[in-house]
């Protein structure tokens, strides 16, 4: 502060009516006000407004019937739609999934290398799209780690792949079942470590090779992880890890364990817990979350576009469609699709607007991917 | 108390245990996959890669356009954010949300709407070419919509410091004598300035990755409008798997490094506020 | 159900919460875990609770060794400090919580939450959600839903602290009130002892992880077994001395040991007297007066208090008489009197 200056006599405005007073120091002049009103204006209106309205203008220009025909005369557009519509529940699901247990385990428990499990949650947003595509094709492709032996016998993996998948939903299920207090843990529920070594073992055996014995998977055949399905919902769930898990870590944390602890002490099993108590209080956060990750995931660009390889009418998800479109110098084709992208992104701040007022956390800034939403 | 015992609530080593298999098989291995690869390179390799007069050129457009952007958006971000918190006019809740659209809007929805606004016949071009303003297939046209793309972050870090900054600060300014601009300058900016540096950096960070809105207006014309991830694109389809790698290790790294500054900045500034 | 504490210990990382803490609980008492915050009490109460497990020791259950059972098989009632209060059910569903997660039969949890809402005065809420209630009334409500499972203990955790005065008053006679009539074994963690005093029928006055002293409010207020009691429960003053010849010497007065005080010959000791057991005298018939100087007198109220100071040593003390008590004596600042303590217990030096 400067104090070069001698602080002249306190004027009457702080001394007398405070309410007023306070008012006129911190209000600036009126022409100060509609200045700054009117640059923001033309800020907002130039790089937001303009854009959203050039995107209906060009989509409508040959009327609703063009619009119509444009979004679902062309197959590849049509398919690009409902790849779209495949590939995104099914990482959002994935995400949904880990976001609520990362969630649990972070904003309930203290252990050691908490604080990094918390940074890396948010590894994905310093990730250019691109690199993240490219490191799945460097696991994957042709030429990856996997790619050889993809291309020659890629469904012996299968067998394995289930078996692993049937291994984890038991873990989950002997989890759950399992007596909350050691007291009555008696035969299986006693050993969890011999239960799951031996009976995990055995089933992953006895699965693989009832799988391999059926001969379920076709042999000698190449799977295709990128330029088909598992890649793009790979490379999409990368992209959107982040989202669910670090909308619902502040919001479990502001609620606090007592409600869980209540339930628990009143004779709930954990399950019960989580379904009657922690759900319903978190479901404003696990929306939130939900439809911000639903939105970047409906419009990824950067990582599906080096995973897809670019098949028309086999790879192409929305975006992807839209930049083809464009090259294709079908700019009506092309802004229709963008136009249903738009609507969903409106769609996005309209709930995301009504949400963050029903979300416990104060001072919560709207969120994208950044990595400043940790003060709770 | 905010923590509870591991054996009074249920579900710790499922939900830990779930937490890093997953975070492992989707997100550490694929980065350890990569940097794997990039290890595998001998030394000259990986600096004839990374080290070419087109890569040069691309990473040099790549941070100076991001670093424009996050320049401008630092501006914009902050008119914004004092408009948002200190002014009531009709229309604030409306513009509050737009503010958050680029984050909402599809990048590719972006570019393509921008490549066709700024082209010699597009809404806004057929004003501003003649003047001499090209948004579109040029360098200018990557720092305008790295702009859009980043604008949320200042506004969105700057806004609830802006919020919770007391009124005390500033009417002692005015008590003490000083114009309302100087009160500013002297006595909320330097409040601002840590929340200002996160903006910038969340906002230079996406800017470096940033592809699906570039690739639509630049153009992608190597040692002129070429980014870095356009490269290794480039690089990919040319099935440079190595040479796309060492590029993507490069842009990694530099991210890295921006997000461990940012989480620096970010205590930093907590620390002050106490 | 009568509970046992036997050689409880837990840490908090380099923070010792309870230290090798024993304690008895007799089936159908009302009882008090009193002391100032970071003492352990509501450590004690949540291992009790199963919401937070020892390092070492053991939880019964009248004989039956619970240590190892989960929170959810304990079969306690616990109200919380905040409630907690499910936010998303209503009253009744709140307090049906507890039968419902058992898969009790929905009109018998019905006829249940009827009862309980009875007991606890809210009738007609049922519907309400908890953020339409006042803090009283959310109080109730968790001490119903605690009990609707009939719980084999209640436990509280100050259950009167966030609310406020007149509330507060209010609901400690009900507490009690309550108690007699369903007479479950009841223990409360409060940090008040006004609150312990007047509720409970049993206190545990607790410190630093250890428990100081057990025993009714009367044992605990007049009997105290250590300085830290004697602080933590209304005001006390100090008289340093020395033993001589097993009786207490201070200044020119000398005091009986009470009996079973045991302490070396010529050590330096404290006597621990209240206030209202000193008794002044304008002279000394015979010996044994205390001399000091009146301070100051304010005699607003109904008990008088003076302070004084003592003549050899300058060192201040409080005295509290009766308005009776006053009347033959000339209490003004600076006029000379003897004391004379009552009831005096005396620690060894270093042990406040």
């Amino acid at each position: 502060m400067s104090t070069d200056v001698l602080p002249p006599p306190p004027t009457t405005a702080l001394s007398a009516a405070p309410g007023s007073a306070v008012r006129r120091v911190r209000q600036d002049p009126a022409w100060v006000r509609r200045t700054l009103i009117g640059l923001a204006g033309l800020v907002l209106g130039l790089l937001v407004v303009v854009p959203v309205a050039h995107v209906f203008y060009v989509a409508l220009q040959d009327g609703l019937g063009g619009y119509w025909k444009h979004l679902t005369a062309d197959p590849d557009t049509r398919h690009s739609i409902l790849l779209t519509l495949t590939v995104v529940p099914i990482a959002l699901g994935a995400n949904i999934a880990f976001g609520l247990a990362a969630a649990w385990a972070i904003a309930r428990f203290r252990f050691p290398g908490r604080a990094i499990l918390t940074a890396f949650i948010d590894l994905p947003f310093s990730v250019s799209p691109v690199v993240a595509g490219l490191m799945f094709v460097l696991i994957f492709g042709l030429q990856g780690y996997l790619g050889p032996f993809l291309r020659r016998d890629g469904y012996a993996l299968m067998p394995y792949a289930i078996a692993a998948l049937a291994l984890f939903v038991a873990t989950i299920v002997y989890l759950l079942l399992r007596p909350a207090s050691p007291r009555f843990r008696t035969g299986l529920w006693r050993y969890p470590g011999l239960t799951f070594v031996v009976g995990g073992a055995a089933l992953f055996f006895g699965l693989v090779w009832l799988q391999q014995a059926l001969e379920i998977w076709p042999r000698g055949q190449s799977l295709k992880i990128i330029f088909a399905l598992p890649g793009l919902v790979l490379a999409t769930a990368f992209v959107t890890f982040p989202f669910v898990a670090r909308e619902l870590i502040p919001v479990m944390e502001a609620i606090g364990p007592d409600e869980e602890l209540a339930a628990i002490s009143l004779g709930a099993s954990g399950w019960q817990m989580f379904r009657q108590v922690t759900l319903p209080n978190i479901k404003w956060g696990l929306a939130y979350g939900i439809i911000l990750c639903n939105a970047r995931a409906m419009g990824e660009f950067g990582a599906v576009y080096v995973v897809s390889g670019h098949i028309a009418g086999q790879t192409d998800t929305m975006p992807l469609r839209i930049e083809k479109l464009f090259q294709e110098y079908n700019l009506p084709g092309s802004f229709a699709v963008a136009s249903v992208l738009t609507l969903l992104a409106i769609f996005t701040l309209i709930a995301k607007t009504k949400l963050e007022r029903q979300l416990p956390v104060a001072g919560r800034t709207g969120e994208g991917d950044g990595s400043t939403n940790q003060r709770s | 108390m905010a923590s509870v015992n591991r054996q009074v609530l249920p579900g710790f080593s499922l939900s830990l245990g779930y937490t890093i298999f997953y975070l492992s098989l989707l997100v550490l291995l694929p980065i350890a996959a990569c940097f794997l690869k990039a290890a595998t390179l001998s030394r000259s390799n990986f600096v004839s890669a990374v080290w070419t007069e087109r890569a040069r050129a691309a990473y040099a457009l790549t941070f100076g356009a991001a670093f424009a952007a996050a320049a401008i958006n630092l501006v914009l971000g902050l008119l914004l954010a004092w408009v948002l918190v200190r002014y009531e006019f009709p229309g604030r809740g409306l513009a509050n949300a737009l503010v958050d659209l680029p984050l909402a809007l599809p990048t590719a929805v972006g570019g393509l709407v921008y490549a066709s606004l700024y082209v010699p016949k597009g809404w806004l071009g057929q004003y501003l070419v003649p003047l001499g303003f090209h948004g579109a297939y040029s360098k200018t046209a990557i720092v305008l919509v790295l702009v859009f793309v980043g604008l949320p972050f200042v506004v969105r870090t700057v806004q609830p410091v802006l919020e919770d900054l007391e009124a005390e600060t500033e009417e002692a300014a005015a008590s003490l004598g000083s114009s309302r601009w100087q009160a500013f300058r002297l006595v909320l900016l330097p409040h601002l300035y840590p929340a200002m540096i996160t903006g910038f950096a969340l906002a230079f960070a996406r800017g470096i990755g940033e592809y699906g809105s570039v690739v639509f207006v630049s153009g992608n014309m190597p040692y002129k409008t070429e980014i870095a991830p356009i490269l290794i694109v480039a690089r990919l389809e040319e099935f440079a798997y190595s040479e796309a790698t060492a590029i993507a290790v490069v842009l990694l790294v530099i991210s890295f490094s921006t997000l461990v500054l940012v989480n620096l900045l970010e205590r930093w500034s907590l620390r002050h506020e106490h | 159900m009568s509970i046992q504490v036997q050689n409880v210990s837990k840490r908090f990382g380099g923070f010792v919460a309870l230290d090798d803490v024993s304690l008895e609980v007799p089936d159908g008492s009302l009882l008090s875990l009193l002391g100032p915050s970071g003492s352990g009490k509501t450590t004690l109460l949540r291992i009790i609770a199963g919401l937070e497990v020892a390092d070492q020791g053991r939880i019964l259950h009248g004989t039956e060794d619970i240590t190892d059972h989960a929170a959810c098989d304990r079969q306690v009632g616990f109200v919380f400090q905040h409630y907690a209060l499910f936010r998303h059910m209503t009253v009744a569903e709140n307090v049906g919580y507890g039968l419902r997660v058992r898969g009790r039969p929905k009109s018998r949890i019905a006829e249940r939450v009827r009862e309980l809402l009875a007991l606890v005065r809210l009738e007609g809420l049922d519907d309400r959600y908890p953020s339409q209630l006042s803090g009283g009334q959310r109080q109730r409500v968790a001490l119903a839903r605690a009990l609707a499972a009939e719980p084999r203990v209640l436990l509280l955790d100050e259950p009167f602290g966030a609310l406020d005065a007149n509330v507060r008053h209010e609901l400690r006679e009900w507490l009690r009130r309550l108690h007699e009539e369903i007479h479950v074994t009841s223990i409360f963690v409060t940090h008040d002892q006004e609150e312990a005093f007047e509720v409970a029928d049993r206190v545990v006055v607790m410190n630093n992880a250890r428990i100081e002293q057990v025993g009714t409010p009367d044992e605990v207020y007049d009997q105290p077994a250590s300085p830290f009691v004697y602080h933590f429960l209304g005001k006390v003053n100090k008289f340093a001395g020395r033993i001589v010849r097993g009786r207490f010497r201070v200044g020119a007065t000398e005091l009986a040991l009470p009996s079973g005080t045991q302490l070396p010959e010529a050590s330096v000791a404290t006597a621990y007297v209240r206030p209202h057991e000193v008794k002044l005298q304008s002279d000394q018939p015979g010996s044994a007066g205390l001399g000091a100087v009146v301070r100051h007198v304010n005699s607003a109220g109904p008990v008088v208090h003076v302070s004084l100071e003592r003549s050899d040593d300058g060192s201040p003390f409080l005295a509290l008489l009766t308005k009776e008590e006053c009347r033959g004596l000339t209490l003004r600042p600076s006029s000379l009197v003897y004391a004379f303590l009552k009831n005096a217990r005396i620690f060894p030096e270093e042990a406040g």
